[in-house]
């Protein structure tokens, strides 16, 4: 018995120059907000990007840029539609607002369905929002999406670094490229994370302070992209990863 | 038509595995095609058809049979089992949609017929896959 949508996936990839998943191990780090807000940055410089919602039982995207009313085309496949310029992919267009309350094999199965009918255009960065752990999802993206690098995030708390220093163990086992680690919601002055990781073979990007305004911004692309947490992103981003 | 992309994966995988196995002739391939996903087999058919005549190689349309496998689904929580069919007459013609692009999306649409729970097995009919080729090396 084969399962024909293997054979496609990396096919579908094939007009995407730079894939980078958002991850960190730990929920409620930032990593959806990183995600969405990189893509509207990329955007913003004229990159050709795409953004695609990864986290199933949890997508949050879609509520942090505002997208609503689209609804992707079907040509040959599915073909995700443009919201404030980059091309937008997340289980809700399927699921409105109801929960999906799926198990692990049941996520892994809808990634591989996403992954094989989703046709993207021709893209400089493809972005992917990760939901917490290690589990099937990443192991998931890294299996079946060779050319994927990760972008990890993490907080000034030891409880966030203690799970990202896991996840980066597995992705150094699997000869995972770590673009580097991002600090977000930095509330003191120097980096914890930065003294933390000294020790780990991995390039720190910078940090972000805790924007206490972010929260009024969301829905917005312009109000994102006006945010201090935006602007710091973008610093680190076109200093380190463009 | 996301028909296509299927059919597309489907006709890639049969060459692919066929080139593996150094298969000269491609005698018979069986396409199981799971209900859950309600692929409209006319087009489905189409798809191949026209992916076979760009490039199909040792591989041609008569040579294809498509069976749909009945989906059941058996409850995690109650254990009972039923037909997909039966809860279709439950779901709106947009939640059927949308388990035809993602069947997984069955469990934020579909409910236990016994205890109402979303928390199920799909434990056939789900998604296209080869069940066999048959060829001469």
């Amino acid at each position: 018995m084969m399962d024909p949508r293997l054979n496609v996936i990396n096919k579908r990839f094939q007009n995407v120059k730079k894939i980078i998943a958002v991850s960190g191990g730990k929920g409620g780090i930032g990593k959806s907000q990183t995600a969405a807000s990189l893509a509207l940055c990329l955007a913003k410089h004229n990159y050709r990007t795409g953004l695609l919602d990864l986290d199933f039982c949890g997508p949050s995207t879609h509520v942090i840029l505002g997208v609503e009313g689209i609804y992707p085309e079907e040509e040959k496949g599915i073909v995700p539609p443009k919201f404030n310029g980059i091309s937008f992919m997340s289980i809700t267009y399927y699921t409105g607002n109801n929960p999906s309350p799926l198990r692990g094999s049941e996520i892994s199965n809808a990634i591989i369905e996403i992954l094989a009918i989703t046709r993207w255009e021709d893209l400089d960065f493809l972005i992917i929002d990760m939901p917490p752990g290690t589990g099937d999802p990443v192991l998931d993206v890294i299996r079946l999406i060779k050319r994927v690098e990760f972008l990890l995030v993490t907080t000034p708390s030891r409880v966030a670094q203690e799970v990202l220093k896991r996840e980066l163990k597995v992705l150094n086992e699997l000869g995972i490229t770590v673009i580097g680690i991002l600090e977000n919601m930095k509330t003191k002055k120097g980096s914890q994370v930065a003294s933390e990781l000294l020790n780990l073979d991995v390039p720190f990007l910078g940090s972000i302070d805790f924007d206490y305004d972010l929260e009024d911004a969301l829905g917005s692309p312009a109000k994102l992209l006006q945010t201090d947490f935006a602007a710091q992103l973008d610093q680190i981003i076109s200093q380190k990863c463009l | 038509m996301h028909e296509w992309a299927l059919a597309e994966a489907v006709v890639e995988t049969v060459l692919k595995e066929a080139g593996k196995e150094n298969l000269k002739e491609i005698v018979r391939v069986k396409v199981m095609v799971g209900e859950l996903q309600q692929i409209e087999l006319d087009v489905f058919n189409f798809a191949m058809e026209n992916i076979l005549q760009q490039g199909g190689g040792a591989l041609s349309m008569e040579k294809i049979s498509l069976e749909v496998d009945k989906c059941v689904l058996r409850c995690k929580v109650c254990g009972e089992d039923w037909y997909y069919s039966d809860s279709l007459q439950d779901l709106s013609e947009e939640d059927s949609e949308a388990i035809h692009f993602v069947p997984e999306v069955a469990h934020v649409y579909v409910r236990c017929p016994r205890c109402g729970s979303p928390d199920f097995e799909i434990t056939s009919g789900r998604g296209v896959w080869i069940d066999y080729i048959e060829g001469e090396k």
